[in-house]
């Protein structure tokens, strides 16, 4: 994991006591609220419904168990307990006093994380894989390109007022975890004659205007990336919309401009600046990646696990879901589902923040993961230790056997807690949990990913969901419009909405009828549900959704 | 034709706290919907608002919002500002134990 330099650390320790005078003079009133929220929102405090919200970077979803307890004793000191893990692989505290804050900056300081950069019109935290370094199917661990791209891209100059947020996503498997087709810049690691370099994505995006991101680049060698990067946020910045905040993302500057256009000017403002990149880059990021070395995988033998699977079904069946391949073949990818039916998604007490440290710690070197879909994740444990894992996790209410299930929700704050909301999600994701736990059918309805989003900003990320769920205010009601088809992986397609919405009771009853007429309609087991929907279309899932309409037709 | 002007109460977030509070009679501000000081005229509210976002060093982002009168004090019309006047529905936090 990357350590900080002493330059870093000066920084970080800096900005903290630079906010603190800022917080300072904003209570004694020199500061008006115009003059401090661009201050706040820098350092990642937003003003929301009930209360302030501090929202803490977590580069890559990288975080180390001295760190993940140091989240936990901030929530115990300055929050009530808990903390919400969030679709950019932040984790947010929803209860913060003001004059706190800046106390609560200091205490992620000490272990090396701060709030930089995680709102505001600027780079934001880059988001990863959360099986980077781990997963048997990546070119290359995408990490230490992230870390070089947060260094550059923390306070640059040229780029503290963008038109709007800026949000990038590396990955380096062609298996796309990190959704990089709907963010302002994708890179996916891509190895051509041996040599590594990247694919280079842009435009895609979420909110009101959902677009997949288009190829800019086939192929950037790898010593390119940061000139390439600076010279596409450089085009934007020139070009991208100030005068309208719903044109001003760079999807809608490639879709005015097309594609081809973008490209040549790119590739002209890359080739001016391509001279002052000098080799430094080069060199830090050898040192970073250095720090990104595997683990030393211990050996041993596996019995323990083989014989747990064998007499324990509770552990069997969370081994069949929560397990992902390692590329040693003694080791698993852990996912720690922090989606126990019922709860409210992305939610992890304290307790169980120090409890998933303690195991990263003696079982998993040290190291954990956010994943974008709001899991915990163990990226190296050794087989043998999986069924002591698992009685633990249990035991703590973080044994659900759900991973990229039905209950295995993404969902934004919503109206419980979110400033810009227009109706809540929480409480439909909690719901539609507990109905498909109540009916015990989702291991076999398999893969589904439901998405929830209490705006059309699309923090939830409905648009790429198997099943989206958007809710909406119409005419001061909670209404919910369904979109099915969507998907965040490399097929990344946008969600087709299905027709009217459905009010906050009728939502639950609509969902169980499209897993129950997938059922029906599906080939095979093997036939997911996106697979079906794409081979059938909209019309049976329609038909499932609005059946009285149907009836009508048919009369 | 412009909207007829419908009641409406003053209510903005607490400088320190952040949390949810309301104009009342008196001039002061109140962590209770119910102690609001409902208008039913616009040039009022209007005045109200304008003073109460002079009070920098002590609220944050000041509006109107709709709401009626009940014999209890005035409440909410519109489910975002119900959730306002008492938290979170996944936790029992903020004003509903609050207060």
């Amino acid at each position: 994991m990357y350590s900080y330099t002493d330059f870093d650390e000066a920084f970080v320790r800096n900005r903290v006591s630079q906010f603190r005078a800022q917080v300072e003079r904003r209570i004694d009133g020199s500061l008006t609220e115009d003059e401090f929220k661009p201050l706040r929102l820098m350092n990642g405090l937003y003003l929301q419904l009930h209360a302030y919200m501090l929202r803490v970077a977590i580069p890559y979803g990288t975080i180390s168990a001295r760190q993940m307890r140091q989240l936990a004793f901030i929530a115990d000191k300055w929050d009530k307990g808990y903390g919400h893990f969030t679709t950019r692989q932040n984790i947010q505290y929803n209860w913060p006093a003001l004059k706190d804050v800046p106390d609560m900056l200091e205490a992620l300081a000490d272990v090396q994380m701060h709030a930089i950069q995680t709102s505001g019109n600027c780079i934001r935290n880059v988001t990863s894989d959360h099986f980077a370094g781990a997963a048997g199917d990546e070119v290359a661990d995408p990490r230490p390109y992230a870390e070089l791209l947060r260094q550059w891209s923390t306070d640059h100059p040229e780029f503290q007022f963008l038109p709007r947020k800026f949000k990038i996503a590396v990955t380096g498997a062609e298996a796309d975890r990190a959704v990089i087709r709907a963010h302002d810049i994708g890179l996916q690691l891509v190895e051509q004659n041996g040599e590594i370099g990247f694919k280079v994505i842009i435009g895609g995006g979420l909110g009101r205007t959902p677009m997949i991101g288009k190829v800019v680049r086939e192929f950037l060698p790898e010593a390119d990336l940061l000139p390439y990067c600076e010279a596409i946020v450089h085009v934007y910045n020139t070009l991208g919309r100030r005068d309208n905040k719903y044109k001003a993302r760079i999807k809608i500057t490639v879709h005015e401009n097309g594609i081809d256009t973008m490209r040549e000017l790119i590739e002209a403002r890359f080739a001016e600046i391509r001279p002052e990149f000098t080799g430094v880059d080069q060199e830090m990021l050898a040192a970073i990646k250095a720090q990104f070395a595997t683990p030393a995988l211990r050996e041993g033998d596996v019995a323990a696990y083989e014989a747990a699977r064998e007499m324990d079904p509770v552990f069997r069946a969370w081994a069949d879901t929560n397990l992902t391949a390692h590329r040693d073949a003694d080791h698993a990818i852990v996912t720690i589902s922090i989606k126990a039916h019922g709860k409210t998604p992305g939610d992890a007490t304290s307790d169980q923040m120090r409890l998933m440290a303690d195991l990263a710690e003696e079982y998993a070197h040290g190291e954990l993961r956010i994943s974008h879909e709001q899991n915990v994740i163990l990226p190296h444990v050794h087989k043998g230790d999986l069924p002591a894992i698992h009685a633990a996790l249990k035991a703590a209410g973080l044994g659900t056997a759900n991973i990229g299930l039905a209950s295995d929700i993404i969902a934004c704050p919503g109206m419980d807690y979110c400033a810009l909301a227009t109706a809540r999600s929480i409480p439909i994701a909690q719901e539609i949990a507990t109905r498909v736990d109540e009916l015990k059918i989702e291991h076999e309805v398999g893969e589904l990913k439901i998405k929830i989003s209490g705006c059309i900003n699309a923090c939830g990320h409905h648009h790429v969901g198997h099943i989206g769920i958007l809710g909406l205010d119409r005419a001061g009601v909670e209404n919910y419009q369904v979109t099915l088809g969507g998907d965040g992986t490399q097929d990344a397609a946008i969600g087709t909405r299905m027709g009217p919405g459905f009010s906050a009771e009728e939502i639950v009853p609509a969902i169980e009828r499209l897993m129950l007429a997938y059922l029906e309609l599906r080939d095979a087991p093997e036939e997911t549900f996106l697979a079906t929907f794409r081979r059938l279309g909209d019309a049976p899932f329609k038909a499932a959704l609005y059946p009285e309409s149907e009836a009508r037709n048919a009369a | 034709m412009p909207k007829p002007f419908t009641p409406k109460v003053v209510t903005a977030n607490a400088l320190i706290e952040g949390d949810v509070i309301y104009l009342t009679n008196s001039g002061e501000w109140s962590r209770r919907h119910e102690d609001a000081r409902l208008f039913t005229e616009e040039a009022p509210a209007e005045a109200a608002l304008s003073a109460a976002a002079l009070q920098a060093s002590e609220i944050v982002g000041a509006y109107l919002a709709d709401a009626e009168a009940t014999p209890k004090g005035p409440k909410p019309t519109h489910f975002r500002e119900a959730f306002r006047a008492t938290g979170p529905s996944n936790y029992a936090h903020g004003k509903q134990v609050d207060l």
